[in-house]
């Protein structure tokens, strides 16, 4: 029953509060809204310079091909190499192609014809990804004419493996079907984080805790009474954030919404504890943000949101097993896009589980009636 | 001067008292950079794969052994039957299955119909694409090998040059970016609140009707800030350099000069916030919610800005990281001089000065 007085108690110092009950409602939904477009890691318009040393038909027709495919825009044409460097210095340019001289004398002698490929490589795998699209498609330029020239001699044809690439999922390979489920991951994380981080310390630096303090209500009531309300804003944020997927990307969980929910549910009590503990430390409020914000940017980083957590190193790798945001991020990625179900990720609901008792137990424990 | 230096040394008291603060701040950077150089990465190594081969020749067995042996791929699972296939995603174990025809040397040999199909679970569709493009590599290499075709005609040798990042560490790309984000948050999250703990602390009366001028109040309250953001500063590069291995190949003091100017005005901004809101939660879910989203996003640090749609290239000038990030890659990693980055560090002056007037002219003299 105290209980029921408690929480009323919350519910109206957070609506009470102008700024937080908007923030519940527009930050989940504007960015879901806009993010998943900025989200993209695709590497395509690639701006290429050419210089062209040899001035030939095939010379030209090379760069005529590497321009119609798709990958390539043909910034400018350099006259030599130091300009070409200069254009990717100032960040105009990301590739040079450089064609040596004698390129089409060469290749009519059956001599090898040599092109110098100059990637800018601070962005590792935007540069990795375009000169492996280039080469590439030098090669298919090469098979090209070798094609055209030796029709009649089928000594140097040889029977060649057709490969078939298939991208399941997601056919296009199009990063909003990543990015929605991490975006909303994000949101949830940060909203059921935060929040309870500033609710303990906050009535301690208002003094306000000391009336709670005084009165007989048990630390487990009290810690429950902070907690369930950020449980329900959690769902508040996670059915704002499926509304927008579906409204604005088309986005259907393959496997279902109540399972979601199910793990969701979990995943709050357990990051919202976590907040708990921290407001139950902290002094002030800034110290209880700084580290919510430490622990939170930490978890977005190390669990696989954008980058993957297989391309980590290994102690990185074992750390991303502590962070609860890994098995959630992981739970909704593979309910949502691939339609895994429970028996599917049980070991994912066990270690949530662990964490919601690990955390609620140290706040209810951490949590001092008496200084 | 004396007013103001006094004003300066109870900014400088408010912050050294509270030590445990003053802790956090001066570490959390440093974990940051450390825990984020290292794990933030999109090089793809040692995917898991899954092999359905039904011929069971010495070919593929050949192929499967290439691809085991190569740094890219670890075999984990031979499948029995085509049914497995669809199977092996559900539990994100396996990023890739490879599937031989039947009779497959057999056939390559006689026929010419044999196929490899490569399915890659593109829930992460770089990854995807790149380890598609590495076992395409390392099939084509094996054909090559196997039938001993060394000079063929009307071959065009590609010679490959990395310029910057030869080594295609990730750090390269992201460290910046991580300079940038935690020098934004840090800077505007400690201003941010310091007006607005005032005004909950109710000393801001006292503030008010001293004869000191908005002007000097507000700068007096950034300078303790700045000088923990230069320690800040300092142990991002050395970490940076001696722990992540990241070079500053340019001019060290051209880069302090661009973190000083980027600093500033990450503490104006705080100010702004500061005095706008009226209480120290809020000012710090703005400060450290609604601003890092943007900073994330936005400013070049995880997305590259050339594959936002034009809207929002157009918002990301506004944000002050993203010209900080460029201007840092420019000289830590290009080995660029000042000539280059005129433009980044004229539109930051021109941020700090903007901000600076902002939070001056809304700094309220009067309590409501």
């Amino acid at each position: 029953m105290t209980l029921k007085y408690l929480l009323e108690k919350e519910f109206l110092q957070i609506k009470r509060n102008k700024f937080m009950p908007r923030m519940i409602f527009i930050l989940p939904f504007v960015a879901l809204a806009l993010f998943p477009l900025v989200a993209n890691f695709e590497v395509k318009d690639i701006n290429l310079v050419v210089v062209d040393n040899d001035h030939s038909s095939f010379s030209a027709r090379m760069v005529q091909k590497i321009s119609s495919s798709g990958y390539f825009r043909l910034n400018k044409v350099s006259a030599d190499y130091q300009t070409a460097l200069y254009n990717i210095e100032q960040d105009d340019a990301d590739v040079i192609l450089e064609i040596a001289p004698g390129f089409e004398k060469n290749l009519m002698n059956f001599q090898p014809a040599g092109v110098l490929i100059s990637t800018n490589t601070v962005n590792g795998m935007k540069g990795g990804l375009s000169s492996a699209y280039l080469s590439g498609i030098i090669n298919d330029f090469s098979s090209e004419i070798r094609a055209e020239h030796l029709q009649n001699n089928s000594k140097l044809k040889a029977n060649a493996i057709e490969i078939i690439p298939r991208y399941d999922y997601n056919p296009h390979l199009e990063y909003k079907y990543t990015m929605v489920p991490a975006i909303l991951m994000m949101m949830l994380a940060m909203l059921s984080g935060f929040l309870p981080a500033l609710n303990i310390v906050g009535e301690k630096e208002k003094g306000t805790i000391e009336q709670l303090n005084v009165t007989p209500v048990s630390k487990f009531t009290l810690i429950l009474s902070k907690l369930i309300p950020y449980w329900v804003i959690g769902f508040i944020v996670l059915t704002i954030c499926f509304l927008v997927a579906w409204m604005f990307y088309g986005m259907i969980s393959a496997g279902g919404y109540l399972q979601i929910y199910l793990f969701a549910a979990v995943f709050v009590l357990a990051f919202s504890g976590l907040g708990l503990v921290i407001s139950n430390y902290a002094n002030t409020i800034q110290q209880a943000m700084f580290m919510m914000f430490f622990f939170v940017i930490t978890f977005i980083f190390l669990s696989g949101l954008y980058t993957p957590v297989s391309s980590m190193p290994d102690w990185t790798q074992a750390l991303s097993r502590i962070s609860p945001l890994r098995y959630m991020i992981e739970v909704l990625r593979f309910i949502f896009l691939k339609g895994s179900n429970f028996f599917d990720l049980k070991w994912h609901f066990a270690a949530l589980c662990g964490f919601a008792v690990l955390f609620n137990g140290w706040a209810v424990l951490s949590y001092r009636k008496t200084k | 001067m004396k007013q103001f230096l006094s004003f300066v040394r109870k900014e400088f008291h408010h912050i050294f008292r509270d030590r445990t603060t003053m802790a956090i701040l001066l570490i959390l950077p440093v974990l940051m950079l450390l825990l984020f150089g290292y794990a933030i990465n999109t090089e793809v190594k040692n995917s898991k794969i899954a092999v359905y081969d039904p011929s069971n020749d010495s070919y593929t067995r050949a192929i499967i052994e290439k691809m085991d042996a190569s740094e890219y791929f670890s075999v984990v699972k031979m499948l029995k039957n085509e049914q497995e296939m669809s199977e092996q995603f559900k539990n994100g174990e396996v990023k890739m299955v490879i599937a031989f025809s039947e009779n497959f040397h057999e056939n390559l040999l006689h026929t010419g119909d044999a196929q490899i199909a490569l399915i890659a679970d593109a829930t992460d569709p770089n990854s995807a694409k790149s380890v598609v493009n590495y076992a395409t590599a390392i099939i084509a290499g094996y054909q090559m090998e196997s039938q001993h075709l060394q000079q063929i005609p009307f071959q065009i040798n590609t010679q490959i040059k990395l310029l910057y990042n030869p080594q295609m560490k990730g750090a390269y790309n992201f460290v910046p970016g991580v300079m940038g984000m935690i020098l934004m948050l840090i800077c505007a999250m400690m201003t941010s609140i310091s007006i607005a703990r005032e005004k909950e602390m109710g000393t801001m009366e006292v503030l008010l009707v001293s004869p000191v001028k908005p002007a000097m109040l507000i700068i007096a309250k950034t300078i303790p800030y700045f000088f923990l953001s230069l320690i800040n500063l300092t142990t991002i590069l050395l970490i940076s350099v001696f722990v992540l291995g990241v070079p500053v190949v340019g001019s060290l003091f051209w880069l302090l000069v661009l973190s000083l100017v980027y600093i500033f005005v990450n503490l104006s901004l705080g100010l702004v916030i500061s005095s706008v809101v009226n209480n120290q939660q809020t000012a710090l879910l703005i400060s450290g919610m609604v601003l890092m989203l943007p900073v994330i996003m936005l400013s070049g640090l995880m997305f590259p800005i050339e594959n936002m749609p034009v809207f929002f290239q157009w918002i990301s000038q506004l944000i002050p990281a993203k010209w900080y990030i460029i201007g840092v890659k420019k000289i830590m990693i290009k080995g660029l001089g000042f000539s280059a980055i005129i433009p980044q560090l004229t539109v930051l002056s021109g941020m700090a000065v903007l901000l600076v007037a902002i939070s001056i002219k809304k700094f309220k003299y009067r309590l409501e």
